[in-house]
């Protein structure tokens, strides 16, 4: 039984289904109370994690989310019902760190992981076509140094236990959500202030997990794979999400077609294209968009562990920094086009940078 | 027979070496790898090659033996 299923989830058959599941529910966490087009948003719910626990003190921008403690869990659920669950870790942690900063700071130029790119597509959001873009440039380049060598090393089996650190901090995270520990940061406007009811979301995030750990569902890799070797199987995934959101957005009337003024997004071409980049190399270099390290940490991946650290480190550098794109807005009747600031453009070009540098550097060693 | 050892190896590495080892022509050869993610993505691949792959439980992970089909 348990052998069948595994067939079937790792069919094409199988990724679009997920694909259809998290793009009908992302669509619908938005309509339930989450913010427009960010139904889920794994770099977003990460920063507005660090918001929660004081990282930085962006206002807008802090709740404990419970989608992501979901995600990571429903993994972990998957994961051990199908005796997947295997701790390992040692595969360059530290530069799995920066790589996880330095994806974090160019998602949030843009505003947006790969999965609210989607997202934002399928409401109307135009702005998200030139974040892919920049994404799939950024994903050609980290496939470059791939074919040419790249390696970040083995990983290596760990004690059991060492597998569970990050569900054990998400157990932890939704106790503290469920008892509104008093000490909690959150948001009385913006963003963080929005939210679906917990239950609803997570449930939702639980299947999500569950799905995409049994699928491997992975928007990098959809591109990745494409760019590598004419492998559409992941693709066929991340269209589905796409066009099922946009379905239930159509139903709800939730498309508005633009760039302007668009929720929670900026109208900036060049730094959405290069925040985008910067984030797609750094996904493609260490193996995973946010979404999937986070489904590998719940399986036992110590590396993504680190990664995902690393993306909330990044959200608090960020904020902290003034590094994260602003929203476009209006000024009496006239459009102010937001983007990112002095810093954040040189934290973006610095972050290409390192991860070119990092891309050259840890070329395969023969041993 | 070439071993082509891909434990450990984050995705797509595995796959990269795979299809290197295809691309060398000498069959058969067998891939380790210690996870049942790089053992469907090594399937997947190989067989979208024209190869057949016989997979076997080994030690923590597998090895799979790929034929020219």
């Amino acid at each position: 039984m348990k052998e069948k299923l595994t067939h079937f989830f790792s069919s094409r058959t199988g990724i679009i289904l997920t694909g259809c599941f998290i793009g009908v529910f992302a669509a619908l966490l938005s309509v339930w109370g989450n913010p427009a087009n960010m139904g889920i948003c794994v770099a977003c719910f990460e920063r507005d994690i660090a918001g929660a626990l004081g990282l930085h003190r962006a206002e807008v921008v802090q709740y404990l989310r419970p989608e992501i403690p979901g995600f990571v869990l429903g993994s972990m659920i998957a994961a051990m019902i199908f005796g997947e669950f295997k701790a390992r870790s040692g595969s360059a942690p530290a530069v799995r760190f920066i790589l996880g900063i330095f994806a974090m700071i160019g998602a949030l130029a843009f505003l947006g992981c790969p999965w609210r790119a989607l997202l934002r597509l399928a409401g109307g959001d135009l702005n998200a076509v030139v974040g892919i873009a920049g994404l799939t440039a950024g994903i050609a380049v980290g496939v470059a140094f791939l074919r040419w060598g790249y390696t970040l090393g083995r990983s290596l089996p760990d004690n059991q236990a060492a597998g569970l650190v990050m569900p054990a901090v998400m157990v932890l995270f939704l106790v503290l959500l469920v008892a509104d520990f008093p000490a909690l940061f959150r948001s009385s406007a913006g963003p963080g202030s929005m939210n679906a009811p917990l239950v609803i979301s997570l449930a939702v995030s639980l299947g999500v997990g569950f799905f995409a750990q049994r699928t491997r569902f992975c928007t990098m890799g959809s591109v990745r794979d494409v760019l590598l070797m004419r492998d559409t199987h992941l693709l066929s995934g991340i269209v589905a999400l796409l066009l099922s959101a946009a379905a239930v957005n159509l139903i709800f009337g939730r498309i508005d077609f633009g760039f302007a003024l668009q929720p929670v997004a900026h109208s900036n071409h060049l730094w959405n294209f290069l925040g985008m980049f910067l984030a797609g190399l750094a996904f493609c270099l260490a193996g995973g968009c946010p979404g999937r390290q986070l489904i590998l940490s719940g399986e036992g991946d110590g590396d993504s562990t680190v990664f995902v650290l690393g993306m909330i480190a990044g959200a608090a550098i960020s904020h902290n920094f003034s590094f994260a794109g602003k929203p476009d807005s209006l000024a009496g009747d006239s459009l102010k086009v937001g983007g990112v600031s002095p810093y954040g453009m040189a934290a973006v070009l610095i972050g290409i940078g390192v991860c070119i540098f990092i891309g050259f550097a840890m070329k395969e060693r023969k041993i | 027979m070439k071993e082509v050892d891909a434990r450990g190896l984050s995705c797509p590495q595995p796959v990269i070496l795979t299809t290197d080892a295809i691309k060398e022509g000498v069959f058969p050869f067998s891939v380790l790898v210690d996870t049942v993610t790089s053992r469907e993505n090594v399937t997947r691949i190989a067989e979208k090659k024209g190869c057949t792959v016989e997979s076997s439980e080994e030690g923590e992970g597998f090895r799979m033996v790929i034929r020219r089909s």
